[in-house]
C-alpha cells in the first residue's frame, strides 16, 4: 500500500461524506411531484433538481437490482469516485449515504496534480453499519419514521429529521470507521460475582424506592454491567452514552476524592453523585428538570421514556421512566438523596474490587498480541487495538492497512455460517489471525520476527473465556 | 389467641389437691414435683411431677407438721423436715431398709432453714449458721458429713440446673455467697454484693429472697435482682438487675432490664427470655438480653421487647368425664395473689391445685414487632422458631404486608448468618473427626442443629417456591427477591443449590426476560453445573443463544467433554465436535461410528469424506492400518464411502 512515502509530493485525503438523504418513493409517486419524496437531504444547498436526480438514480438502482434478488436489493454501489450505501430501515423509507473514496493527490513532474481515487479502500460492511447506526440513533431519540408521520404527517417527520441529522452528521467521522462499527458491540466491565450481586441489589432497591423507574442500566468506566433494556436498545443507548454523553462531560471524578476540583462542584459533601442529564444544580429552585426522551421496543410495545443519567465517580446509572410521568425537581432531589450516597459507596467498592482482581490476574501486563473480540450472542466486544473512544476519533494503535485486513476477514466470515479460521501474512512480520467459532469472532494481530504459519497456527488464544 | 398474648399457661397442667387446713402442698424445684401431704402424711402423700405420668403415692406416719418434703434425684430417698433441728429420711430404693432415720444438724443451736438434694444421695442442710453437706448412706440408714461451713445465713436459694446454692449473709442481707456442688464436692464461689437502691436507714434485713431469682439464660447462670423503685433515686420505675455468675471468676453486673412501672412483680425465665409479671396491671413483659441494648461501658440497659400483655386467658377444665358434668369450663383467675412463681418457668396456684409451665407463643409476637430485623433477631433465639420464621418470610413477600427489598435483604442476611455459623461448625467438626485430631483433646461434640438454622431447602420449600408460584407480585419484585437471597448466600459464602437457580431461570423464562438471564450467566451469578447447562440447552428452542451459554458452561466445567460432543453432534456440528475433542486430547478414544453416523445424517458428502478420512488416519496412526476393525461397526459407512467416492478413494495401507 502506498503510505506517505514520498511525502511532500503526495497528499492523502480521507474518505468523506458527500451526501446523505432520506426519501420515500410512495410520497411522490406521480411525475412532477418527485420533490415530495425527499424527506431529508444533506447538503441542503444542493440544487433541487440535482436532489431529485440523485434520489431518482438510487430508486432506479434499487428497483433494478431487486429483479435479481427480490429479498435483498443492492446495499451499495461502487463507482470510481465514491460509494453509495442504501438502507431501507422501514418499509419504503430509504436512507442513502454517499461517501467519497479516499484520494491520493500526486504531483506530476510538470507540477500538475493527478488525483487517484482509492476505489477498493472502503469496506462495504463498515459503512453499511454506519448507515444503520444513523437510523438506530435517530430512532432512539425520535421513534420510527412512521410514528412521526402518524403524529403529525410528513411535516413533522421532516422537522425531526432535519433537527436530528443536522447535528448528528457532523459527528460521523467516516475516516476512522472500522471493524468496531460493524460490531457496534458493548464492552462489559469485568466483575466478580459478589460485587455484581451487590450492584443487582442496589438497582433493585433503587427501582423500588423510585417507583416510577421502568428500566435501569448500570455502567462503570464506560463499560456496561447491567441493562434492564433489551439488547438492541441497549446497544444503541450504549453507543450514545459512550461516544457522546460521557465524553462531553469532563470528569472531575477522575481527579480523585480530595482534588481541589471537587470543591468547586455544586451539591453536597455527603456524596459525589450528579446528574449528567437533567438539572445541573439541585439547589436552584428554577432548575430545569428536562431529560432527553428515548424510544425503545419500537417493534413491540413502543415505549417512550425519559432518560436520566446519574453518575458518581466512575459509576453511571441510567434510570428510564415512562414519558407520561414528568420528573419534578422534588423527584430529582429525592433521587439525588437516595441514589447519591449509595452509588458513591458502590463505586468505590467496585473500584477496590476491580483493583484486587487486576492484581490477581496480572492483567496489567501488556499482552504480546493485539486483538479484537466480538460475540454476536451478547454483543460483547473487547479490543486492545483501540485506545479510547472519544467523540471525535477512535484511536487505533495499529496501521490502517491491518485494520482493513481485519475488515476483509470479517466479510469472509459473514459469507458462510460454518466455523472458520483465516490466517493472513501481512507486511513487515505481521500476522493476522481471524477465528470464528459459533457466534464469536476473534481477530489477533501478531508481530513476530520470522514466525511461520505453523507457529502462528499453533498459538492458542485463551481469550474465549472473556464473555 | 386474643390481642396478641404471647405468654400462655401450658395446656396440660399438673393437677393436685388444693391446699387446705388438712392438706399441705409443697413444691420441689429440683425434681419439679408437687407434694400433697394430707394430715401430716398419715392419710396419704401424693407426688406429681411434670413428666411423670403416674403419681407416686404413699403413706407415712404423722410425726408432726411437715415443714419441707423432697425426694432425692431419681426419687431414691425421701427427706422430710418436721423440726428446725433435724431432717428425717425414708428409703424408696427396692430391697433397702424401709425404716425412717434422722439426721440432726451438726452446728449447736442452729436452726435448719431448709435442705436441698444435689444428687440421688447427697444433701445440703442450710441452717441460720452455715451449711452442711452430707452423703446419705441408705443401706446403713445414716448420713456422713462431707463438709460444712459456718456463716450467718438470712435465707438461701437453690438453682438445681446449675447446682448452685446462694446464701444471703450480713445484717442487710445483700452480700450473697454462692456454693457450687459437683461430684461429691462443695466449692465456695466468690461472694458478691447486691447494690441496694438506697442506703438503708437502719441495720435491718434489706434484701428479701422474694426479690432474688437464679436462672440459666443462654447457658449462663444469672442472679436476677428485682430492684424496686425508690423515691429517692431518679429511676422511673423498678428494674431487674442481672448479675452474671460464672463458675470460674467473680460475679459481675451485666444487664439492667427497665420495667418502667412500679408495684408487685414476679420473675420467670422461659426460652432464655426474662418474663416479668406485674400483678397490679395483670400483665407481663419480656426481655431478651441477646437483643441490642444501650451499653454504658459496664452494663447494658434493655427496654421492653414487646408491649405488655396479659397471659392468654385460661379455661380450667371441669373435673370428671364431660358427659357427666357437661359444664362449660371455668375461666381461671390470672395473676391471682395465690399464685407462686418458681424458676425457671413454673407457676403454681395452690388454692386451685394447678402447676403450669409458662410458654412463649411466637405467632402473636410477629404482629407486635414491626421492625422485621429485630423480629428476626428475637425469633432466631427461640427454640420453636422455624415455622414462625418461615411464615414471617412468606408474609413479607406478599401483600398486604410486603416488605421493602432493604428489609427483605436484612432478614435474609440474618437467616444466612445463622445458617453459615452452623455450616462452619459442622465443617470443622467433620474435619476434626476425619483427621482424628480430637484424640487427646476433649472430644468435640457434633454441632446441634437448632430450629434457627433455616437452610436453602427450607426457604425453597416453604417460602420461595410458593411465592414464585403465586405470581401475585410483579415479576420485577419476584426476581429481585430471588437475587437478594442469592446475594445473601454468596455474601456468607454458602454454595447456592441448583434448585434456586432453576427457580430464577423459570421466573425469567416465564416473563421472557432472556436478556436478563443472559446477563446473570455472563457474570456467573448462576454458578456452572451440568444440570444448569442441561436446563439451558432445553431453552434453546425459545432462546437460541442458550445453546452457546450451555456449551460454554459445559466447557468451563471441564468434566463434561462427552456431553459437549453429544450436543454438537446432535446439532450436526460434526467438525466442531471433532475439533473440540481433539483440542482436549480425547480423539483417540472416541467412537468412529458415532461421528460417521452424524456426518452421514448431515447429508454433506464433503463432510462425510473429511470425517471418514480423519478416522482412517487415526487407524493408521494407532494400528498402522487405515482399515476399521470389526469391533468399530463401521462396515456400512465403508460401503457408503466406496459408493460415493469409489473404492480407490480408500486410504491404502502404507507398505513397509
Amino acid at each position: 500500500m502506498a503510505a506517505a512515502a514520498g511525502a511532500g509530493q503526495e497528499k492523502q485525503l480521507a474518505p468523506a461524506l458527500l451526501s446523505f438523504f432520506i426519501y420515500n418513493p410512495k410520497l411522490g409517486p406521480r411525475e412532477g411531484e418527485e420533490e415530495k419524496k425527499i424527506l431529508f437531504y444533506h447538503p441542503n444547498e444542493v440544487e433541487k433538481n440535482e436532489k431529485i436526480r440523485n434520489v431518482g438514480l438510487c430508486e432506479a438502482i434499487v428497483q433494478f437490482t431487486r429483479t435479481f434478488s427480490p429479498s435483498k436489493p443492492a446495499k451499495s454501489l461502487h463507482t470510481q469516485k465514491n460509494r453509495q450505501f442504501f438502507n431501507e430501515p422501514e418499509e419504503n423509507f430509504w436512507m442513502v449515504m454517499v461517501v467519497r473514496n479516499p484520494v491520493i493527490e500526486k504531483y506530476h513532474k510538470d507540477g500538475k496534480p493527478v488525483i487517484e481515487y482509492q476505489e477498493e479502500e472502503l469496506l462495504d460492511k463498515v459503512y453499511s453499519s454506519v448507515l444503520q447506526q444513523c437510523y438506530s440513533m435517530y430512532k432512539l431519540f425520535n421513534g420510527t419514521f412512521l410514528k412521526a408521520i402518524e403524529d403529525g404527517g410528513v411535516r413533522v417527520l421532516k422537522d425531526r429529521l432535519e433537527k436530528f441529522f443536522h447535528r448528528y452528521l457532523q459527528t460521523l467521522h467516516l475516516q476512522s470507521c472500522d471493524l468496531l462499527d460493524v460490531f457496534c458491540g458493548i464492552s462489559f466491565f469485568p466483575l466478580d460475582k459478589m460485587t455484581y450481586l451487590k450492584i443487582q441489589s442496589f438497582i433493585n432497591r433503587m427501582e423500588e424506592s423510585l417507583n416510577i423507574v421502568k428500566y435501569t442500566a448500570f455502567l462503570y468506566n464506560d463499560q456496561l454491567i447491567w441493562s434492564g433494556l433489551e439488547q438492541d436498545d441497549m446497544r444503541i443507548l450504549y453507543k450514545y452514552l459512550t461516544t457522546s454523553l460521557f465524553p462531553r462531560h469532563i470528569e472531575p471524578e477522575l481527579a480523585g476524592r480530595d482534588s481541589p476540583i471537587r470543591a468547586e462542584m455544586p451539591g453536597n459533601l455527603q456524596h459525589y453523585g450528579r446528574f449528567l442529564t437533567g438539572p445541573l444544580n439541585l439547589n436552584d429552585p428554577e432548575a430545569k428538570c428536562r431529560f432527553p426522551k428515548i424510544f425503545v421496543n419500537t417493534d413491540g410495545t413502543y415505549e417512550e421514556l425519559h432518560l436520566i443519567v446519574y453518575k458518581a465517580m466512575s459509576a453511571a446509572v441510567c434510570f428510564m421512566i415512562d414519558a407520561s410521568m414528568q420528573p419534578t425537581l422534588d423527584f430529582c432531589r429525592k433521587l439525588d438523596s437516595i441514589v447519591g450516597p449509595q452509588l458513591t459507596v458502590l463505586a468505590s467498592d467496585i473500584c477496590e474490587q476491580y483493583n484486587i482482581n487486576k492484581r490477581i490476574s496480572g492483567s496489567e501486563k501488556e499482552p504480546q498480541f493485539k486483538f479484537i473480540y466480538f460475540n454476536h450472542m451478547n454483543l460483547a466486544e473487547k479490543s486492545t487495538i483501540h485506545m479510547r473512544k472519544t467523540p471525535s476519533v477512535s484511536l487505533t494503535s495499529v496501521h490502517p492497512d491491518l485494520m482493513k485486513i481485519l475488515g476483509d476477514i470479517n466479510s469472509d466470515f459473514t459469507r458462510v455460517d460454518e466455523d472458520e479460521e483465516i490466517i493472513v501474512k501481512a507486511m513487515s512480520d505481521y500476522w493476522v489471525v481471524g477465528k470464528k467459532s459459533d457466534q464469536r469472532e476473534l481477530y489477533v494481530i501478531l508481530n513476530q520476527k520470522n514466525a511461520n504459519l505453523i507457529e502462528v497456527n499453533g498459538k492458542d488464544f485463551f481469550i474465549f473465556a472473556i464473555c | 389467641m386474643s390481642r396478641g398474648c404471647y405468654l400462655a399457661l401450658c395446656a396440660r397442667p399438673v393437677q393436685f389437691e388444693k391446699a387446705n387446713p388438712v392438706n399441705c402442698v409443697f413444691f420441689d424445684e429440683a425434681n419439679k414435683q408437687v407434694f400433697a401431704v394430707r394430715s401430716g402424711g398419715a392419710t396419704g402423700v401424693v407426688v406429681k411431677g411434670l413428666e411423670d405420668k403416674n403419681p407416686i403415692s404413699f403413706r407415712m406416719e404423722d410425726k408432726g407438721e411437715v415443714k419441707c418434703i423432697k425426694f432425692s434425684l431419681g426419687n431414691k430417698i425421701l427427706a422430710v423436715q418436721r423440726t428446725s433441728k433435724s431432717v428425717d429420711f425414708l428409703n424408696f430404693i427396692p430391697d433397702s431398709p424401709q425404716l425412717e432415720y434422722t439426721q440432726e444438724c451438726k452446728t449447736k443451736n442452729a436452726n435448719i432453714l431448709g435442705f436441698c438434694w444435689t444428687s440421688s444421695t447427697e444433701i445440703v442442710f442450710i441452717t441460720d449458721q452455715g451449711i452442711e453437706f452430707y452423703q446419705v448412706l441408705p443401706e446403713k440408714r445414716s448420713l456422713k458429713l462431707v463438709k460444712n461451713q459456718n456463716i450467718n445465713v438470712n435465707w438461701y436459694m437453690y438453682c438445681p440446673e446449675s447446682s448452685v446454692i446462694l446464701l444471703s449473709t450480713t445484717v442487710l442481707g445483700n452480700v450473697l455467697q454462692p456454693f457450687y456442688f459437683k461430684g461429691g464436692t462443695m466449692s465456695k464461689l466468690p461472694k458478691f454484693e447486691i447494690e441496694l437502691p438506697a442506703a438503708p436507714k437502719s441495720s435491718k434485713l434489706s434484701l428479701s429472697e422474694r426479690d432474688i431469682a437464679m436462672a440459666t439464660i443462654y447457658g449462663q447462670l444469672y442472679v436476677l435482682y428485682l430492684r424496686h423503685h425508690s423515691r429517692t433515686s431518679n429511676s422511673s420505675g423498678a428494674e431487674v438487675v442481672l448479675y452474671h455468675l460464672p463458675r470460674e471468676s467473680s460475679c459481675k453486673k451485666m444487664h439492667i432490664l427497665k420495667l418502667n412501672r412500679t408495684g408487685k412483680f414476679a420473675l420467670n425465665v422461659v426460652d432464655n427470655l426474662v418474663v416479668v409479671h406485674h400483678q397490679d396491671t395483670e400483665t407481663s413483659v419480656i426481655f431478651d438480653i441477646k437483643l441490642k441494648g444501650e451499653f454504658d461501658g459496664t452494663v447494658t440497659l434493655h427496654q421492653l421487647v414487646l408491649p405488655a400483655r396479659s397471659i392468654q386467658p385460661y379455661q380450667i377444665p371441669v373435673a370428671g368425664p364431660a358427659s357427666v358434668t357437661n359444664q362449660s369450663p371455668v375461666p381461671c383467675k390470672l395473676y391471682s395473689s395465690s399464685w407462686i412463681v418458681f424458676q425457671p418457668d413454673i407457676i403454681i396456684s395452690a388454692s386451685e391445685g394447678y402447676l403450669w409451665n409458662l410458654e412463649v407463643k411466637l405467632e402473636p409476637v410477629v404482629n407486635l414487632l414491626p421492625d422485621k430485623g429485630k423480629l428476626m433477631d428475637f425469633l432466631l433465639q427461640r427454640k420453636e422458631c422455624k415455622m414462625v420464621i418461615l411464615s414471617v418470610c412468606s408474609q413479607m413477600l406478599s401483600e398486604p404486608d410486603r416488605g421493602t427489598l432493604a428489609v427483605i435483604a436484612t432478614v435474609f442476611d440474618k437467616l444466612n448468618h445463622e445458617y453459615k455459623k452452623y455450616l462452619e461448625a459442622e465443617q470443622s467438626y467433620t474435619m476434626v473427626v476425619e483427621t482424628g485430631q480430637s484424640r487427646g483433646n476433649p472430644p468435640l461434640k457434633r454441632p446441634i442443629r437448632t430450629q434457627a438454622v433455616i437452610d436453602q431447602s427450607d426457604m425453597y420449600t416453604h417460602v420461595l417456591s410458593v411465592f414464585t408460584e403465586k405470581k401475585e407480585a410483579p415479576h420485577k419484585f419476584t426476581t429481585a427477591v430471588l437475587m437478594e437471597y442469592i446475594r445473601s448466600l454468596n455474601q456468607f459464602q454458602i454454595a447456592v443449590q441448583h434448585y434456586l437457580y432453576e427457580l430464577v431461570i423459570k421466573t425469567l423464562v416465564q416473563h421472557n426476560l432472556f436478556y436478563m438471564l443472559h446477563q446473570f450467566l455472563q457474570y456467573h451469578v448462576l454458578s456452572d453445573s451440568k444440570p444448569l447447562a442441561c436446563l439451558l440447552l432445553s431453552l434453546e428452542s425459545i432462546y437460541p443463544p442458550a445453546h452457546q451459554l450451555s456449551l460454554d458452561m459445559l466447557k468451563r466445567l471441564s468434566t463434561a467433554n462427552d456431553e459437549i460432543v453429544e450436543v454438537l453432534l446432535s446439532k450436526h456440528q460434526v467438525l466442531a465436535a471433532l475439533r473440540f475433542i481433539r483440542g482436549v486430547g480425547g480423539h483417540d478414544s472416541i467412537s468412529a461410528r458415532k461421528f460417521l453416523d452424524a456426518a452421514k445424517q448431515a447429508a454433506d458428502n464433503m463432510l462425510f469424506y473429511t470425517i471418514f478420512r480423519f478416522f482412517e488416519q487415526r487407524n493408521q496412526r494407532l494400528r498402522g492400518n487405515p482399515n476399521f476393525t470389526p469391533g468399530e461397526h463401521c462396515e456400512e459407512h465403508v460401503t457408503f464411502f466406496k459408493q460415493i467416492f469409489g473404492e480407490q478413494a480408500l486410504m491404502k495401507p502404507t507398505a513397509f
